[in-house]
């Protein structure tokens, strides 16, 4: 899971962690944000099966990439395993550098065509759109973890999954994310993921 | 479902392990990635847990509790090591009465630190044993061991993690029915061990060297240090997160897991030698295993393959085992070719920081903004030179503020600033320091600066917390680690009362009055400090009526956009105002520096003068 810091990486990792811990699997979770809460790069890394040793994912060996940001996404592609598969949410937050106007921030078809070179599996999805529909952009992450559910080949059902968000949530924003974990997985349903 | 079977990070795995084990004193000073050890353990109420001042102090109060009979935690960052090296080669001579548990938390790769170092070097230098867990549940067990061996051995035990053992979360059984043993509080009078006069230490060093025997002795026989049959063509040397790399890369290999890494256990080692046909260790950072192993006459490689700097991963391990004829080349995947000249993201100061306003007036004093190239370099001085310090003010490094010249350790800025004024520099010199930074380290530079008469400005930019790590309390903020309310330690009176003579303190969100105060400073020619005040943002989190640009007034001048800060952004060449993230009434510092008065609050009306 890549993106910025403040879009909530660390919570939906962490929750798909416990998910997976309640299958019973075993889990390693890494995450590297070195400055981030000051908007910077934020990265996580989980790998879940049977035995796990090392907490970091090598190039080419991720199944999964979720971008919660696109000039992050862009930025980790070669970490994604050969017909991988890429969720982008559509959202670009310029670093400061395009602000000065000593750089450019990449075009959308620039980053689909770097992810082609190594997946047809890439899916640039309105994420941010559709939680600003449902009133909280804060609940981006979920959203995310909601679309990534779909595809995930864990057999952690809906249940499991509300129980988790439960756990892992203040009551006080519980609802919304629900919705839009409900919302993720209609969106990821609505599209043919490969 | 095991109920005990949780995801835990290692700082929090050696939390819990802690307790379990019976700590009852525990001190630290906040150090990524060591930050969360003492964090989690502030929640116990039945342990005493502290924010020390520095790492020293944490050390020296450690030492104390340790005398009094109580098992004590000290925890770290790498370079906290160095700050408390003294009283830790005490504690190594002295030895302790409660167990004593040292915590190194080593950054390889430079996450978030000022450098790097190898701090097992530390094990051997004082002469006490060092355990290295490879994952939470390793922290987690090596905790308590490390205890015992604490107090079989009268000796303070070094527990060395890295950031990748230290933030990675892993699976944990925890053993719930671990019992807090009480512990009898009671100082034994003992002059020959606690006092370290030349004729005292004099007998307590052979002890030091007669207990690495005896260690030495353990390390054969304890379970943390275990052979692992494999293949014997290849025989693997391994600990700390690396084994964890090499057992990925290696699945087949034989492997001499060492979960105690000082001192070595010479026997099993050859025994292990024995059994295989090809040793590689594998370890980050320094030879550290591989010199120890070579001393005992064993023929091993490591160093001449894999990198002597930066964090391991198993890429880099495949890659050495490649080299070192261990291993074939994988199934090469194409690298992608990346989107051209991909905008890099660094940190900066958040919106609403108190500290943009100072360093936007630093970064335009003295010519800097002209004279300094985008990397911050100039062979030409400027007016004003900015020795800095350690906290997320360092990032004024980057552009466009560009407002810091040095950063070397925690305190320094303020040393160098006095370093350089005496060695007759032109410029104009101000050292910038945070609150808790000067705290930890910036009082005996200031009375330094006071004694010998420097002429200097020290800026104190005090947001009342200890940023950088995540918020912790300190001296200044009248709170304790465990939330108790506490003596407020002064600024102004500790200044005062160390003999300066100009001190003045300003709203850090006043942008006039910090200009103000600031140009008088560096206009005094003798010795003046300037406390630049306001709320960390993070903290403080009020976002009322964010700021907007009026396009019609904007001429594009890009003032604003020199201030770095993140809500501050440009979409199809215009500039406009992130709403939510800017903080609004609470900051203004953009609103005060247009000079066209083209930024409002978007809804029409501007707060406040």
């Amino acid at each position: 899971m890549v993106g910025v810091g403040g879009q909530g990486i660390i919570l939906a990792s962490d929750i798909l962690g416990e998910a997976a811990l309640e299958k019973g699997l075993d889990v390693k979770k890494t995450d590297t944000l070195g400055m981030a809460q000051r908007g910077g790069s934020v990265t996580s890394h989980l790998r879940i099966s049977q035995k796990v040793w090392s907490p970091l994912i090598s190039p080419a060996e991720a199944d999964i990439l979720l971008a919660f940001e696109k000039l992050e996404a862009a930025r980790w592609v070669n970490y994604l395993k050969p017909d991988g598969l890429a969720i982008i949410n559509n959202l670009a937050i310029p670093p400061l550098s395009i602000s000065l106007g000593s750089q450019k921030y990449p075009g959308d078809q620039e980053i689909i065509d770097s992810f082609k070179q190594r997946t047809k599996k890439v899916h640039l999805v309105d994420g941010s759109a559709q939680v600003a529909l449902l009133g909280d952009t804060r609940t981006l992450n979920i959203f995310m973890l909601g679309f990534l559910s779909v595809s995930l080949p864990l057999d952690i059902d809906l249940d499991a999954w509300k129980s988790c968000l439960r756990k892992q949530l203040h009551p006080r924003i519980l609802d919304i994310n629900l919705r839009a974990f409900q919302k993720g997985r209609e969106e990821a349903s609505s599209v043919n993921l490969g | 479902m095991n109920k005990s079977r949780k995801l835990l990070s290692g700082n929090e795995a050696i939390a819990i392990g802690a307790y379990h084990a019976g700590v009852l004193v525990a001190t630290a000073y906040p150090g990524t990635p060591s930050t969360e050890i003492l964090e989690n353990l502030s929640k116990y109420r039945d342990i005493y847990a502290e924010w020390s001042t520095n790492e020293k102090v944490a050390m020296e109060v450690g030492l104390g509790a340790s005398y009094a009979g109580v098992r004590t935690l000290v925890s770290m960052k790498h370079v906290g090591l160095n700050v408390a090296a003294d009283p830790f080669m005490a504690a190594a001579t002295t030895g302790i009465h409660g167990g004593l548990v040292v915590i190194s938390a080593d950054d390889p790769g430079i996450h978030s630190s000022q450098g790097e170092q190898d701090n097992r070097h530390f094990a051997k230098l004082a002469r006490v044993p060092m355990l290295e867990p490879s994952d939470s549940q390793e922290a987690y067990d090596l905790i308590e061991i490390a205890y015992d061996l604490s107090e079989k051995y009268d000796t303070p035990v070094l527990f060395r993690i890295t950031t990748r053992v230290a933030h990675s979360k892993s699976v944990v059984e925890l053993n719930e029915k671990r019992i807090r043993k009480e512990r009898t509080k009671h100082f034994h009078h003992d002059v020959g061990k606690y006092v370290m006069l030349p004729t005292n230490a004099r007998n307590r060093v052979p002890n030091m060297h007669r207990r690495i025997v005896e260690l030495t002795k353990y390390a054969e026989s304890t379970p943390v240090n275990q052979i692992i049959d494999g293949d014997s063509k290849i025989g693997i040397i391994s600990s700390g997160v690396s084994y964890e790399y090499a057992r990925e890369v290696f699945p087949q290999a034989s492997f001499l897991k060492l979960g105690m890494t000082y001192p070595l256990p010479p026997d099993l080692v050859q025994k292990f030698v024995g059994k295989v046909k090809k040793l590689f260790v594998v370890e980050e950072l320094d030879p550290f295993l591989e010199e120890n192993i070579k001393i005992m006459g064993v023929h091993v490689e490591g160093k001449k393959h894999l990198p002597r700097f930066g964090e391991l991963n198993k890429s880099a391990v495949h890659h050495a085992a490649v080299q070192a004829g261990l291993s074939d080349l994988a199934n090469p995947v194409d690298e992608v070719n990346l989107v051209k000249n991909l905008p890099g993201r660094p940190p900066l100061l958040c919106p609403g920081c108190p500290h943009s306003g100072a360093f936007f007036i630093l970064s335009t004093i003295g010519k800097r903004a002209k004279v300094l190239d985008a990397e911050g370099r100039s062979e030409e001085e400027t007016g004003l030179i900015i020795t800095g310090d350690i906290g997320c003010y360092t990032l004024a490094t980057y552009p466009p503020l560009r407002a810091m010249d040095t950063t070397a350790c925690m305190g320094a800025s303020i040393g160098q600033a006095i370093g350089l004024e005496k060695a007759g520099v032109s410029s104009k010199i101000a050292a910038v320091i945070g609150d808790s930074t000067f705290m930890h380290s910036g009082i005996t530079g200031i009375v330094d600066a006071v004694y010998n008469d420097a002429k200097i400005t020290v800026i104190i930019l005090d947001n009342g917390t200890t940023a950088m790590t995540g918020h912790q309390d300190h001296p200044g903020s009248g709170i304790s680690a465990q939330g108790v309310a506490t003596e407020k330690v002064d600024i102004e009176k500790l200044v005062l009362g160390a003999g300066v003579k100009d001190v003045h303190a300003v709203n850090a969100f006043d942008v006039k009055a910090v200009r103000a105060a600031i140009r008088s400073a560096l206009d005094n020619p003798s010795l003046s400090v300037v406390i630049v005040r306001g709320k960390c943002a993070v903290i403080n989190r009020v976002r009322k009526n964010p700021r907007q640009i009026d396009l019609a007034k904007c001429n594009d001048c890009g003032v604003c956009v020199m201030i770095g800060c993140q809500a501050i952004q440009k979409r199809n060449d215009k500039l406009y105002i992130d709403a939510t993230t800017c903080m609004g009434d609470e900051c203004r510092i953009c609103e005060q520096l247009c000079p066209k008065q083209a930024i409002a609050p978007v809804s029409g009306k501007s707060v406040g003068g």
